[in-house]
């Protein structure tokens, strides 16, 4: 009774002092807020006009509609014009372009053996028959823009010639589940939420013990009968509220921004949720244990905030990582919630589906607390 | 003397190879006001942060209400209150929400609660200020609220690191006011200082140097039972006497008041006015006197240091 009477002095005490603390107040809503909508409309793997430079030696009616049907693609835009390949080099690595097309002198001719033209096969005989029939030269060092400028590479040229395209049968059919329109946004916006919370749960924790070492109010409430456990209790309730209001404003404004689907059920949400910020909330405590300033709090989190956003799987695929990647990740609880807000969120997962996961963040919850009562003693030495 | 509240037997404490404290030994009784006299950096603030639990002693025995500490730590603290020696309540809440906070803390019921709690208002003159942030308040009001706060759970022991470095003179005198209250309604309070009148308030000093006890008991006592005769000189050139007293073997120490000379002689001369009048060094001075020796003249007897003339904050205190 005397126990949560102390917690619940603690708890008023620190909505108290948040209430009044303008600036964190208004970091906890202004964080997510800001962060959504700047990641929703800026991270965007589909990547489209791409600048790039047009070398044309032919200069022929024919090259000039091969540059519109390649602008048609939305692909790239033409918006430098040379007339040497030197010039078009140099600008490429001046970074006024990604990338520059150079159309030969003998396009004509070469199109004319072209099997993307639909022509027919020209005699075997003909040394020519495979040339190509222009070339990108390409600023391979961005992978995604090289990708983008690669896929062009078979593109159909049927439609120069006004002749209905001739698709033939793919070899697999590609059935795409949970995101049709492959809209990037749809991918992103629930994988904000545990890097949003990994940065706001972890920091603000281990902040707020360390501040009341730094202001001097430890010495003084080490000298009162509360107990370390009813110090951190107290401490981290305010952050779990703070933690499941981030989210609402994360999901929320990416259905009504972003148009995200919520496909999942509210309950299996709530539980994942409230595993990833007791994980981390505990972590944080676990820091300000160690932490002799704010300051060192806040590198301590940026130490971890890092990784789980390069590492989780928010930005690149967990698969594409090598292994010894992958078990660094797998440390990380971003890694986990990752793959469970967006199997919620999207797929409709229940808890029962992501037990492995769940089961880690509990354990991870609880390693971290028991380190942090063990670190954490009511002396000064 | 009634029971002991406070008994140590060889308290030591390092930090690495330092020693801040060093085989001190105490006895404090039950309603006195114990004082630590000394220089920054002596002792203080660790001797009375081992007397709280907050620091485990390297060595010694320590009993404090009973308790044998660092074991028992946890009984003591519904039973002492801490005045740390820098603000420590919080100062984005109001004087009230500090006071309710640890009365909550503290366990003490709804109703007792409020009336504590205007109590202490009242009694510290802080009812005006009740919504007031506490860091917005100045030196004097923000030491009244940190004794409320402390003495909050009615402690029967009080523990106050230099209360009165951050308060003006007035504020001082009214505080020690205070710390005759509490002490007649049977509070043991020990207090760290290193003003010299504050001490001489206290019922009992223990004069600390170096971490070491020099020298415990009442001020009458220290000043009765002092090794060095006190004399005062007037004279012309007194920097120059300064300087050639201060040479000499039986000179414990000469300082510079103004106009006159403090000079304490050991106590071995038997007669240190006419001892004087034999020096050379005599021509110069005007008038000689032996006067009653004061608490700093005690102090310098006992540690051969002169004490802060200014008041500072006790940085190297742990």
């Amino acid at each position: 009774m005397r126990s949560l009477r102390r917690i619940s002095a603690i708890l008023f005490k620190e909505f108290m002092q948040l209430r009044r603390d303008r600036m964190t107040f208004g970091m906890i809503v202004m964080i997510p807020l800001m962060q959504l909508l700047l990641f929703g409309y800026a991270i965007n793997t589909n990547v489209r006009h791409i600048p790039v430079a047009l070398v044309d030696h032919a200069d022929t009616g024919i090259s000039r509609i091969l540059v519109q049907t390649i602008l048609a693609t939305q692909v790239v835009d033409f918006t430098e014009h040379y007339d040497t390949v030197e010039e078009a080099q140099e600008a490429i690595t001046g970074s006024r372009v990604r990338a520059a097309l150079i159309i030969p002198r003998d396009l004509a001719s070469r199109l004319a053996r072209s099997p993307s033209i639909g022509l027919g096969t020209p005699p075997s005989t003909s040394e020519e028959t495979s040339r190509p029939v222009a070339q990108w030269i390409v600023d391979g060092s961005d992978t995604m823009i090289a990708g983008a400028i690669k896929s062009l590479r078979a593109m159909p040229l049927t439609e120069l010639l006004h002749k209905p395209a001739n698709r033939s049968t793919p070899t697999f059919e590609v059935a795409l589940f949970f995101n049709p329109e492959q809209r990037t946004v749809v991918n992103i916006v629930p994988g904000l939420v545990p890097v949003i919370l990994t940065m706001t749960m972890i920091m603000f924790t281990s902040a707020a013990i360390v501040r009341e070492s730094e202001r001097g109010n430890m010495e003084m409430l080490i000298n009162t009968p509360v107990k370390s456990i009813e110090l951190m209790i107290g401490k981290i309730i305010p952050y779990i509220f703070i933690g499941l209001v981030q989210v609402g404003i994360i999901l929320g404004l990416g259905y009504v921004v972003f148009n995200v689907p919520f496909n999942g059920g509210l309950l299996p949400l709530l539980g994942g949720t409230l595993l990833f910020i007791a994980a981390s909330l505990s972590l944080g405590l676990l820091f300000s244990t160690l932490a002799n300033s704010q300051l060192q709090a806040m590198q301590m989190t940026i130490f971890v905030l890092m990784p789980s956003i390069l590492l989780s799987g928010f930005m690149f695929p967990y698969e594409g990582m090598p292994v010894a990647a992958q078990y660094i990740a797998e440390v990380l609880p971003a890694t986990h919630f990752m793959r469970m807000i967006r199997g919620i969120v999207l797929r409709q997962a229940e808890l029962a589906d992501l037990q492995f996961d769940a089961l880690w963040l509990a354990g991870f919850f609880v390693l971290g607390m028991a380190l942090a009562a063990f670190r954490f003693k009511k002396r000064l030495d | 003397m009634s029971d002991l509240v406070i008994r140590t037997r060889g308290m030591t404490r390092k930090f690495g190879d330092v020693t801040a404290v060093n085989e001190v030994d105490l006895e404090i009784s039950r309603g006195m006001i114990y004082g630590f006299l000394g220089p920054n950096g002596c002792g203080k603030t660790t001797s009375m942060r081992m007397l709280t639990g907050l620091l485990t002693p390297t060595s010694g025995e320590l009993e404090v209400l009973g308790n044998t500490l660092p074991r028992d730590a946890e009984n003591l603290k519904y039973r002492i209150g801490y005045m740390t020696q820098s603000f420590s309540l919080y100062r984005d809440l109001s004087v009230r929400e500090n006071l309710q906070f640890f009365s909550k803390i503290f366990g003490l019921g709804r109703r007792e609660e409020k009336q504590r709690i205007a109590e202490l208002l009242d009694l510290y003159d802080l009812t005006d200020l009740a919504r007031q942030r506490a860091g917005s308040m100045s030196g004097g009001q923000r030491q009244r609220l940190a004794l409320a706060a402390a003495v909050l759970h009615k402690p029967d022991l009080l523990f106050l690191d230099e209360p009165t470095s951050a308060v003006d003179p007035e504020s001082r005198r009214d505080f020690w006011e205070q710390l005759f209250d509490l002490s007649d309604g049977g509070t043991t309070i020990v207090v760290s200082t290193h003003f010299m009148d504050e001490a001489e308030r206290c019922h009992r000093i223990a004069i600390m140097e170096h971490g070491n006890k020099r020298a415990d008991g009442t001020p009458a006592e220290l000043m009765a039972d002092m090794a060095t005769n006190v004399l005062e000189i007037e004279g012309d050139d007194l920097r120059t006497l300064r300087k050639e007293l201060t040479a000499l073997p039986q000179v414990r120490s000469a300082a510079q008041l103004g106009a006159r000379l403090r000079v304490l002689v050991s106590k071995d001369i038997a007669d240190p006015e006419a001892w004087f009048r034999a020096l050379p060094q005599s021509k110069e001075a005007q008038r000689v006197s032996k006067v009653r020796p004061n608490l700093e003249d005690v102090f310098v007897t006992n540690t051969g240091v002169m004490p802060e003339p200014v008041k500072s904050e006790e940085g190297s205190g742990q």
